[in-house]
C-alpha cells in the first residue's frame, strides 16, 4: 500500500531536500526555523493519534527524519559535516584526527589557559579566552563558507570542520568553567 | 458527478462524533480533572462545586476507601490508614524515600516498589493513586454522561521512566485508557498558551506539592516546542510545611515527644500556616497534642522567609541549568508562566520575579492550569480537532538514555532534551576473541557510570558469528515514540542476526538517588571525567593483554624462551598497573608491553605474508593488528 504522508522519496530525500532548502553551508535560519514547523504541522504522530496503525507508523518515521535533518542543518558543525558527506568526503571525526602542528600547539596553550584560569578562579582570564575562541571560531566558519560555497579546495573544508569540532568543545568547556564560577 | 470529501487528517469530520477525552492533573496535594466542551477546557467540580480533590486516601475499617476531602479530614485522627503525598513514593524504592522518619505513614520495604501497610493490607502507591483516578473518573463519566475513550494524565517532566510507567499502571487500574503522559509545565503553557495567543519563549515554574518543574518553551504560531526541561523531583511544596513542622518543634520545646498523630496534626497545621501567610502577614499556629499539652505559635512573614529561604534558592539552581540547556539568556524569555498551588507563596513569586526581572503571570489559577492542558491534548487526541485548530506540541526526553559499555560506563545514545519522536544509532563492537553473546544494558540518566543512572531493561543479543575481538559491527537503534516509549533493536551487520525488546522498566532495580541525578551530575562531572578515563584506560590494558595473550597462544613458537619470559613478566606489570587504579603506571606499563611485543609483531606479519604468498590467507593477522579506533565495546552476556 502507498501512504501519501511518506513516500520512498522524501524518506530517502536529503535533509536539504527534506526541508525544501539549498544544498549549501550558507543558511537562512528563520526559513529552516519555520519550514521545520510547518513540516512537524503536517506529519507529526499526534496528528494522527486517530489514524490507522500504518498511517502512525508512517508519520512517526517521517517525524523522526524530520527532527533529525533539522537537528542537523541547525548547527552549523553538524551542517558543514553533512555537506561534506554527501560529497562523499568523511571527516572522520574520530579515527583521522591529523592536524597541522601549529595548530596542535595553539591547541596546547590554549588548553592550558584554560586549565590555569580555571584553578585561578581567573574570570578575567576566562573571559578574555573565550572571546579570542569566538573570533577563532567565526574565522573557521568564515573558512567553512567560503570552501563548501564558492567550491575551493573542499579537502581544506575537511580539516577546518576537525579544527572547529575542537573548537567548539573548547568553548563549552570555557563556558562551562564560567558557569561554575558564577555559581558559587 | 460529485467530487468525493475527504476529511483533513487530525479532523473530525462530525460534530455529534466527538469522543470524549479527559486530562488528569494528578498531583502530590491535589488532583483534578477537565474536559473540553464546545470548544473550551473546564475543569469538572464535585456536587459541592469544588474542582480539587486533595490526593489522600483512607482505608475504612469496614473496607471501603474514602478518596479525597473525606479523608482529609482523618489525616490527623487516623495517619497511618490515611495515606497522603502517594505521588512520592511512585515508582521508588524503599531506600530513595527522603525523611522517612517524618512520614506518619508504616512505608514498607517490598522488593520493587515502597509500599504502605494499612489495616486492609499492604498497598503499592500504584494501587493508593488507582483510588484517587477512579473518583476523577467516576466523576468525569458523570459530568460528560458519555462514554470515555481516554486520558491524558500529566506527571512531572521529571519523572523517570519507572515513575511514569507506575502512573501509566495505576490508571489502568482504574479502568482508565492512557492516550498520553504529559508534562505538567508543558501541559500548563498550551492552556496558557492558547488562551493568551502568546509568542516567543516562555518559561513555566512549575512548583507543585512534592515536585519542582521548569521547562523552556517557544511558542511560534501555534507550535510550542519544548526547548529544554529540569528540575528536581523531590522538592515541593511539601518541603516548606516540613520546614515549618520543624520550626514548631524546635520553638514549642515539647515535654514528651510528638505521636505519629502529632506529627500529621501538626503538619497539616503546618500547611494551613503556609497558605494563611499567603495574603496574611503572619499565620497562629495552635494544636492541642496526645500528651495534653498544647502548640500556641505565632509564624510571621520574616521568619518563614528565613527558614524555607535555601528552599527557594534551591529551586533557582534547575532554572538557571535549564535556560543554559536552552542555549538562552534571562533577557531573551518573554514571559514567566507560574504553576501549582506553592507558587502563591509570597517569596517564591519575588524570588522568580527578581531572577527573571519580570512580574510572573499568575491570570490562570496556577491550581487548575495544567488539568486544563491536559484535557485540551486529550481532546486533540481523542481525534476532535476542530476546523482551523492548528496548533501542535514539540516535547523532549527529560533525560538521556544510554547503553552500558566495558568498564560500568554509560554511552549516552539519544541527549536529554531531544525532541520527540528521535532515533538514533550507534556501532557497538565485542571485548573477546569468539564472542558470540552481547549483553545489552538500557540507562536513563546524566551520569557517566552505570551505577549512577537508572537502568531500564536487559537484553541479549544471541548467534554472533565468533570473530576476533572488535571485528563485529553491532547496530543499536534506540527510537522513542511521541508517547516517549522507547524500544532498542540490536543487530550485528555483517549477518543481520537481530534482538529487540520494547522498554519497560523493573521499579526499584539498581535505583540509585533518582532524585538529584541532573544536579549531581553537575556536581560531579569532574570525577566522572576522571573516572572515566582510568576506566578506558583499564579496558585498553584489558583489550591489549588479550591481544597479546591470544597471539601468544596461535605462535608461540615465533619466540625464544627469553623473549617469552619478557612478554610475560610485561603482562603481569601491565595487570599490577591496571589493578592499582593508577593511569600513570598503566600508560607506562601498556607502552612497555607494545615495545616489547614489537618484534613478535614483526615476524608475526612476515609469517602472514609468507603464508599469503603460498596462498593461505592473511585476513585473520590483519583483523588483529588492525585494532585502533575501534567502536566501543559491550561485554560478552553470561
Amino acid at each position: 500500500m502507498s501512504d501519501p504522508l511518506v513516500s520512498v522519496d522524501r524518506l530517502n530525500a536529503d535533509f536539504f531536500t527534506l526541508l525544501g532548502l539549498p544544498k549549501q553551508f550558507g543558511l537562512n535560519q528563520a526559513a529552516l526555523d519555520s519550514r521545520f514547523r510547518e513540516l512537524q504541522r503536517e506529519v507529526h504522530p499526534d496528528r494522527f493519534a486517530a489514524a490507522d496503525d500504518a498511517a502512525r507508523r508512517a508519520s512517526m518515521m517521517l517525524a523522526t527524519q524530520i527532527n533529525e535533518a533539522y537537528q542537523t542543518l541547525r548547527s552549523p558543525l553538524k551542517r558543514a559535516t553533512y555537506l561534506l558527506n554527501l560529497a562523499g568526503l568523511d571527516v572522520g571525526a574520530e579515527s583521522n584526527t591529523a592536524m597541522s602542528p601549529e595548530f596542535l600547539m595553539r591547541q596546547m596553550v590554549w588548553r592550558e589557559q584554560l586549565d590555569d584560569a580555571r584553578s585561578d578562579g581567573d574570570l578575567t582570564a576566562l573571559t578574555q579566552l573565550q572571546a579570542e575562541i569566538d573570533d577563532e571560531v567565526a574565522g573557521a566558519y568564515g573558512n567553512l563558507a567560503n570552501a563548501l560555497d564558492k567550491g575551493s579546495e573542499t579537502t581544506d573544508a575537511v580539516e577546518t570542520v576537525r579544527r572547529l569540532m575542537f573548537l567548539e568543545k573548547l568553548h563549552q568547556s570555557i563556558n562551562d568553567a564560567i558557569f561554575d564560577m558564577n555559581d558559587c | 458527478m460529485a467530487l468525493l470529501q475527504i476529511a483533513e487528517p487530525g479532523a473530525s469530520p462530525l460534530p455529534h462524533q466527538t469522543r470524549h477525552a479527559i486530562g488528569i492533573d494528578l498531583g502530590t496535594t491535589n488532583s483534578l480533572v477537565a474536559s473540553v466542551r464546545s470548544g473550551i477546557a473546564h475543569v469538572m467540580n464535585d456536587v459541592e462545586g469544588r474542582a480539587l480533590v486533595p490526593s489522600v486516601v483512607r482505608y475504612m475499617e469496614d473496607g471501603s476507601v474514602l478518596v479525597g476531602y473525606d479523608a482529609l479530614k482523618a489525616i490527623a485522627k487516623d495517619p497511618k490508614n490515611t495515606v497522603a503525598s502517594v505521588k512520592r513514593l511512585m515508582g521508588r524504592g524503599y531506600s530513595d524515600i527522603e525523611h522517612r522518619e517524618n512520614l506518619p505513614l508504616d512505608l514498607v520495604d517490598v522488593p520493587g516498589m515502597v509500599s504502605v501497610k494499612t489495616r486492609q493490607g499492604v498497598k503499592t502507591p500504584v494501587e493508593v493513586s488507582a483510588e484517587i483516578l477512579r473518583v476523577l473518573n467516576d466523576r468525569a463519566q458523570q459530568t460528560l454522561k458519555q462514554d470515555i475513550v481516554g486520558a491524558v494524565i500529566t506527571v512531572p517532566a521529571y519523572f523517570d521512566d519507572a515513575q511514569r510507567q507506575a502512573t501509566k499502571d495505576a490508571a489502568r487500574l482504574a479502568g482508565l485508557n492512557v492516550l498520553r503522559l504529559l508534562n505538567e509545565p508543558t501541559a500548563a503553557a498550551v492552556a496558557y498558551g492558547l488562551d493568551n495567543s502568546a509568542e516567543g519563549v516562555y518559561a513555566v515554574y512549575d512548583l507543585g506539592g512534592g515536585t519542582f518543574d521548569i521547562s523552556i518553551l517557544r511558542l511560534t504560531r501555534g507550535v510550542f516546542e519544548v526547548l529544554a526541561t529540569g528540575g528536581d523531583s523531590a522538592l515541593g511544596g511539601d518541603d516548606f510545611d516540613r520546614r515549618i513542622y520543624c520550626w514548631v518543634l524546635d520553638q514549642a520545646k515539647l515535654k514528651s515527644p510528638p505521636t505519629v498523630e502529632d506529627t500529621a496534626l501538626l503538619l497539616l497545621r503546618a500547611r494551613e500556616a503556609k497558605e494563611y501567610l499567603s495574603t496574611h502577614p503572619e499565620a497562629p499556629i495552635t494544636a492541642r497534642l496526645a500528651s495534653g499539652e498544647i502548640v500556641d505559635l505565632t509564624l510571621d512573614m520574616a521568619t518563614f522567609a528565613e527558614i524555607s529561604q535555601t528552599l527557594v534558592s534551591k529551586t533557582l539552581q534547575p532554572v538557571k541549568k535549564t535556560l543554559r540547556d536552552a542555549g538562552l539568556r534571562v533577557a531573551e524569555v518573554q514571559g514567566v508562566v507560574m504553576v501549582g498551588g506553592a507558587t502563591r507563596i509570597p517569596l517564591i513569586q519575588r524570588a522568580v520575579g527578581e531572577f527573571f526581572k519580570q512580574e510572573p503571570l499568575n491570570n490562570l489559577d496556577p491550581d487548575k492550569v495544567v488539568a486544563l492542558g491536559a484535557a485540551i491534548q486529550a481532546n486533540l487526541l481523542a481525534g476532535n480537532r476542530a476546523p482551523g485548530e492548528d496548533w501542535l506540541l514539540l516535547d523532549v526526553i527529560p533525560l538521556s538514555l544510554g547503553l552500558e559499555t566495558m568498564g560500568g560506563l554509560v554511552e549516552k545514545v539519544i541527549p536529554r532534551n531531544s525532541t520527540l519522536p528521535v532515533a538514533r544509532a550507534q556501532e557497538f563492537t565485542t571485548y573477546r576473541d569468539g564472542q558470540t553473546a552481547m549483553m545489552i544494558h538500557v540507562v536513563q540518566g546524566e551520569r557517566e557510570l552505570v551505577d549512577d543512572c537508572r537502568s531500564l531493561a536487559r537484553f541479549e543479543l544471541r548467534g554472533i558469528p565468533p570473530m576476533v575481538a572488535g571485528a563485529a559491527r553491532i547496530r543499536v537503534t534506540f527510537q522513542v515514540d511521541a508517547d516517549g516509549l522507547l524500544s532498542v533493536t540490536a543487530s550485528e551487520q555483517t549477518t543481520g542476526v537481530e534482538a529487540h525488546v520494547e522498554v519497560k522498566p523493573s521499579y526499584g532495580l539498581s535505583d540509585d538517588q533518582i532524585t538529584g541525578m541532573l544536579k549531581a551530575s553537575v556536581d560531579n562531572a569532574r570525577d566522572d571525567a576522571q573516572t572515566r578515563a582510568l576506566k578506558e584506560t583499564q579496558v585498553d590494558a584489558q583489550r591489549l593483554i588479550e591481544a597479546v595473550r591470544s597471539a601468544l597462544v596461535e605462535d608461540r613458537h615465533l619466540l625464544n624462551d627469553a623473549e617469552y619470559q619478557l612478554i610475560e613478566s610485561g603482562i603481569v606489570k601491565l595487570q599490577t598497573a591496571s589493578l592499582s587504579g593508577n593511569r600513570r603506571q598503566m600508560t607506562i606499563a601498556m607502552d612497555d608491553l607494545d615495545a616489547d611485543c614489537k618484534d613478535f609483531a614483526g615476524r608475526r606479519m612476515n609469517q602472514a605474508v609468507n603464508r599469503a604468498l603460498s596462498g593461505k590467507s592473511i585476513e585473520s593477522v590483519e583483523a588483529t593488528i588492525e585494532q585502533l579506533h575501534q567502536p566501543k565495546m559491550v561485554k560478552e552476556s553470561k
